[in-house]
């Protein structure tokens, strides 16, 4: 089944700036599926049309198959939204935050203490359900948002951006926690910056970019179609000049440091073999860049 | 989906709010309605004497109360859903499977609760400088019910119009203000010259002060059926309006 599926959804603001050009996408329950593009390339206002923040122009929405115009509450009810700032009332507790919104879903307060509790063990916030939100930290607000979202028990979980400017060890257990949710049967869309976090969780991409869909697959077959890896490689000893290997660009970046471009049907052995016959010892290698950050610069660049 | 349960919350979400700052919400009105009365009331009113066969404090306190209705459940719906534009939490209703008339009623049930507690306070903070017997139950509940509502919807309409703190503050300072002082709070517009007392006829806060006036000491310069034929008129407006700008999204979405 569907969980979400938009089709030639237009959206034109009032000063004209046309934000999306007529734009389909599906998205299969059961999903982690990432949504990516540059700045200003229209995701925040697919998701804004999705979750009804913003009025499409024209075009449908259809969320488990309930339209999103003539079924509205069925579609909504579907639906939790991670946003990409901070949107609650600062002065509330999270408890209260999270409680407020199981009561506009409908949720009967017994239900609604439960589901509450529940979320917030699952963001580890329990124990700060009776702090004001203003005094919690950065990545705890964002977990609370988290399980402001998750309250209703939704079945498309949207998180637009929802790892942005929190540190690295609240970043990996955010990615624990989605995986788990996503796991549990929760199709969730993920729109980020750090491609990385998106090449790692989702399974099906697309890629916008000036209001249209530029790329639509999987995430394997769209990594398949990279044809060169990028690798830094630190060296024993110092070179004068880059060694020469066929097919390969090299290029010294420090006397002990080589910036290598190598096609996929060269491969490494190759290269390892070429360097030890100029008697070049390799002490380290890297990626140069994430592979998905590779692509995504080839796809939107190329215009 | 129970909208009951989402109307419920929303309306304990507005009670909660004013309830936790009380000291800026319950406190004020009653240390200035309490000037009004030793002022107004005791050191001016001594002097004055009779009006329409009341004495002026018993004149002036239907006015006062309902002049308290007025501005705070205006700025009770215009404050509270302008913070949520601003901080955004507004979202959290919108995404949420929640009708319009649902989000309407639950603000307009908050500004009303609010107005009417104030009301209350006043009420109260009156009896220690007056000792009126109600005139007429009903109506005085009706009016100050009416009153409250229609302040409610033009507090709603405020907020979703306002862009900035600024706006939330201009109609409460340059037009409520006025109108209700110009609304017979303190005087009888029989009183004016023939020219000004034409002119106060378009201003509704008159009515609604002088059927509230009514109910509680049996004396008004209106007939109250109209009162409540404009006040009803205007709610029906306003509701109209509210709904459509909710409907169009107009200052809530983009």
């Amino acid at each position: 089944m569907k969980a979400l599926s938009l089709c030639n959804l237009r959206k034109t603001y009032s000063k004209g700036f046309e934000a999306l050009k007529g734009i389909d996408l599906t998205v299969e329950e059961g999903d982690f599926f990432a949504l990516l593009g540059p700045n200003g390339a229209g995701k925040s206002t697919a998701i804004g049309i999705i979750s009804s923040l913003v009025t499409a122009s024209s075009g449908s929405v259809s969320v488990f198959g309930y339209d999103l115009n003539t079924e509205r509450d069925l579609a909504k009810s579907c639906i939790g939204l991670v946003p990409q700032e901070v949107n609650f009332n600062q002065f509330d507790t999270a408890k209260s935050i999270v409680l407020n919104q199981a009561g506009y879903y409908g949720l009967p307060r017994k239900l609604a203490l439960q589901r509450t509790e529940h979320c917030l063990k699952q963001m580890d916030l329990w124990d700060k359900r009776d702090t004001i939100s203003r005094r919690l930290s950065g990545g705890m607000k964002r977990r609370v948002m988290i399980a402001r979202a998750m309250v209703h028990a939704p079945r498309l979980l949207i998180l637009d951006e929802p790892t942005a400017g929190v540190d690295i060890e609240i970043r990996r257990s955010m990615w624990k926690m989605m995986q788990e949710v996503n796991q549990q049967g929760t199709t969730i869309i993920l729109t980020t910056h750090y491609l990385e976090e998106a090449e790692s969780l989702c399974r099906n991409i697309a890629i916008i970019d000036e209001g249209r869909i530029v790329e639509h697959s999987d995430m394997a077959s769209l990594l398949a179609r990279l044809h060169i890896d990028h690798f830094i490689l630190d060296l024993a000893d110092p070179l004068t000049a880059a060694p020469i290997i066929d097919g390969c660009q090299i290029e010294l970046v420090s006397d002990k440091v080589l910036n290598v471009a190598i096609p996929k049907e060269i491969g490494l052995n190759h290269l390892f073999n070429q360097l030890t016959a100029q008697n070049i010892q390799v002490m380290s290698l890297k990626n140069k860049t994430n592979r998905l950050e590779q692509l995504f610069m080839d796809l939107v660049t190329a215009k | 989906m129970n909208y009951s349960i989402a109307f419920k919350t929303i309306v304990k979400k507005e009670i909660y709010r004013f309830i936790r700052i009380w000291p800026q919400t319950l406190l004020p009105p009653a240390i200035s309605t309490t000037l009004y009365f030793l002022i107004f009331g005791k050191l001016i009113g001594d002097r004055i004497g009779m009006i329409n066969g009341a004495s002026y404090m018993d004149y002036i306190v239907p006015g006062i109360i309902i002049m308290s209705v007025i501005s705070h459940s205006y700025a009770n719906v215009v404050s509270s859903l302008y913070s949520t534009k601003f901080q955004r939490n507004i979202e959290e209703l919108l995404v949420a499977p929640v009708p319009n008339w649902i989000i309407l009623s639950g603000y307009i049930s908050g500004g009303i609760i609010r107005g009417l507690l104030v009301g209350i306070v006043v009420a109260l903070i009156s009896l220690l400088f007056s000792d009126f017997a109600v005139h007429n139950v009903t109506i005085a509940l009706v009016t100050a019910l009416l009153t409250a509502t229609l302040f409610s919807l033009a507090g709603f309409i405020n907020a979703i119009l306002a862009e900035s703190f600024d706006d939330i503050s201009i109609i409460p300072n340059f037009v409520l203000t006025p109108l209700s002082y110009l609304g017979g709070v303190f005087y009888s517009v029989d009183m004016l010259p023939p020219i000004w007392q034409t002119l106060s006829m378009g201003n509704p806060i008159l009515y609604m002060v002088n059927a509230f006036r009514y109910g509680l000491i049996g004396v008004s310069d209106i007939d109250i059926q109209l009162t409540v034929i404009i006040t009803g008129g205007f709610i029906v407006t306003l509701v109209a309006l509210c709904l459509y700008l909710l409907h169009k999204g107009i200052g809530i979405k983009n």
